[in-house]
């Protein structure tokens, strides 16, 4: 049954009993037309679109733990569209139009909230980058405002007016902002769930077999089930399922680890990012300041950061907001972020008939999730690329065409 | 926080390395033979093992030396530290 403000309020006056599982726990079936391994966002969402715009019925999503606990449950929830490159800003800027409908599209809140994802220059060098950067935004259709300093302390009035390198000015996407990350995995899993995908958590999967070089099944903790088509949508762990299929990928597996301070009154109202200091900022709905910076940067699969880092960003953090420095640290986690030479993801088909692979995301797929599941569920429904996804085809690091994004719009991931 | 032993300085923070990734990666050729896929992969793909992973530091806040470390990158363990151009040590070869 659809959620609404009727049955909230039904529900209300019998004391919640009417409310029911949001999907089926399901059990692995023989045989699936299309196995999709990795029920984090981007996993899910290949799953729904699957079902939802080409039509797929048996499909099923296989999760080793519990859906949504890789990065898309440990992410600092940023979602933004302002990247350099054409191909880029297609991509991330096609997933920022479907969060903006997406709590309509799955019947689910994600509380999306478009409060502005802002960008400190501390130098006037950085903004004269910055002010390349809008431009190129601008041509590429992506919404973006260059600010002067006294716009920027407008916006984040308790930062930091005696730092030791003051902000000069910054720019600011308007539409950018922050969606809840538990609600995108459990809105795609239930809106999947009622287009009849089996959602499998508790699986994992230990291998993928072949024969006459087309993928024939994966072998799973809860035994082999045979598939049409596997799509590896696994993050921090690409290289490990890719090797399962005799693949070498261009990915290498880091900890990014975020933070949250202890509830406070609402004091921030957009999301700061300071590529100076490192950090970055927002407050969550709950009032926690969630905060992050850097990758660890030795590769690992630890799912924990070392103090460091957590030192590092939390003395940025100090001197962006001093304010700050009153708040208790509640939690620190980390995940494992599947980073590639070029900071763009690669989607679509691989050497291996009917496997295919969402991943290279790094630290900032989250954001993504919506276009990511759309065209990779497009590849896999066509057995071809979409116009969008060909850029970002595994092929690029033979032939060359890498999608820089890493120089070009200064982005650390 | 790491404790890694410099083979020059001795055991140091994490903070005064940095990590210089795979180790005893060979450069293909000559360049006329190596097809495009070759070349690629020698350039960008990785084994990025969930395990033992052999890879180079430097000791950039101290001697200023590259050297080799065996380390799991699921513990993050160190298992060994050995100079450059030296081969991994047996037991811990993939
Ligand atoms: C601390 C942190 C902060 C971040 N902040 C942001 C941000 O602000 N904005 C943004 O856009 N992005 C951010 N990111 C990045 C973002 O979280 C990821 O890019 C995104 O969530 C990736 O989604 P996914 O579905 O590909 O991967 P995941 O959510 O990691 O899902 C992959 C799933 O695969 C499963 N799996 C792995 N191996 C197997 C196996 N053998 N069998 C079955 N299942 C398996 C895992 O258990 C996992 O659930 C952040 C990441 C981290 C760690
Ligand atoms: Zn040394």
């Amino acid at each position: 049954m659809g959620y609404s403000f009727l049955r909230l309020a039904r529900e209300a006056l019998r004391d919640h009993t009417g409310w029911r599982p949001a999907w089926r726990d399901a059990e692995p079936k023989p045989r699936y037309d299309v196995v999709v391994i990795g029920g984090g966002g981007h996993g899910l969402a290949t799953a729904y679109y699957l079902a939802r715009n080409h039509g797929a019925r048996n499909v099923a999503v296989v999760e080793k733990g519990w859906i949504g606990g890789g990065n898309t449950g440990r992410n600092t929830t940023v979602i933004r569209s302002n990247y350099y490159f054409p191909s880029s800003a297609e991509l991330y800027d096609l997933s920022l139009r479907l969060y903006e409908n997406l709590g309509v599209d799955l019947n689910y809140n994600v509380m999306v909230s478009q409060r502005g994802f802002l960008f400190l220059a501390h130098a006037p060098l950085q903004l004269e980058m910055y002010n390349r950067i809008v431009n190129a935004l601008l041509v590429n259709g992506i919404d973006a405002e260059l600010l002067s300093s006294d716009e920027v302390f407008r916006r984040a009035p308790l930062l930091n007016r005696a730092m030791r390198w003051p902000v000069v000015g910054g720019f600011t996407q308007p539409r950018a902002g922050i969606a809840r990350h538990d609600a995108v995995a459990w809105g795609y899993a239930r809106a999947a769930d009622r287009l009849g995908v089996d959602i499998v958590q508790h699986c994992e999967v230990t291998g993928l077999r072949q024969a006459g070089g087309r993928i024939t099944a994966v072998e799973t903790t809860r035994g082999t089930i045979e598939a049409g088509a596997v799509a590896i949508v696994v993050a921090g762990h690409s290289s490990v399922l890719a090797a399962m299929a005799g693949l070498r990928l261009p990915v290498t597996s880091y900890a990014l680890q975020a933070m949250v301070s202890e509830p406070v009154k609402p004091i921030l109202d957009t999301v700061v990012n300071s590529p100076a200091t490192g950090v970055y900022v927002s407050q969550s709905d709950k009032g926690e300041l969630v905060f992050g910076g850097g990758l660890d940067l030795y590769p690992s699969y630890a799912q924990r950061g070392n103090l460091p880092v957590v030192e590092h960003v939390i003395a940025g953090l100090i001197e962006m907001f001093p304010a700050f420095a009153q708040l208790r640290l509640m939690r620190k986690w980390a995940g494992i972020v599947d980073v590639v030479h070029d900071s763009s993801p690669i989607l679509g088909p691989t050497p291996v008939d009917g496997l295919y692979i969402n991943c290279g995301w790094g630290t900032g797929g989250f954001k993504a999730i919506p276009a990511g599941g759309w065209l990779t569920a497009h590849c896999i429904a066509t057995g071809g690329h979409h116009a969008l996804s060909a850029p970002f085809d595994l092929g690029r690091f033979a032939t060359g065409a890498l999608v820089d994004e890493a120089a070009a719009a200064g982005i650390a991931h | 926080m790491l404790l890694i032993a410099c083979p020059f300085c001795g055991p140091r923070d994490e903070t005064e390395f940095r990590c210089g990734g795979e180790s005893h990666i060979a450069r293909p050729g000559p360049a006329e033979t190596v097809s495009d896929e070759r070349w690629g992969d020698y350039l960008f793909n990785r084994a990025n093992p969930k395990g033992v992973h052999l890879e180079r530091w430097l000791h950039g806040h101290g001697c200023g030396q590259w050297f080799n470390v065996a380390r799991d990158t699921v513990s993050h363990r160190v298992l060994a530290v050995y100079r450059m151009g030296d081969p991994p040590p047996k037991d811990l070869t993939p």
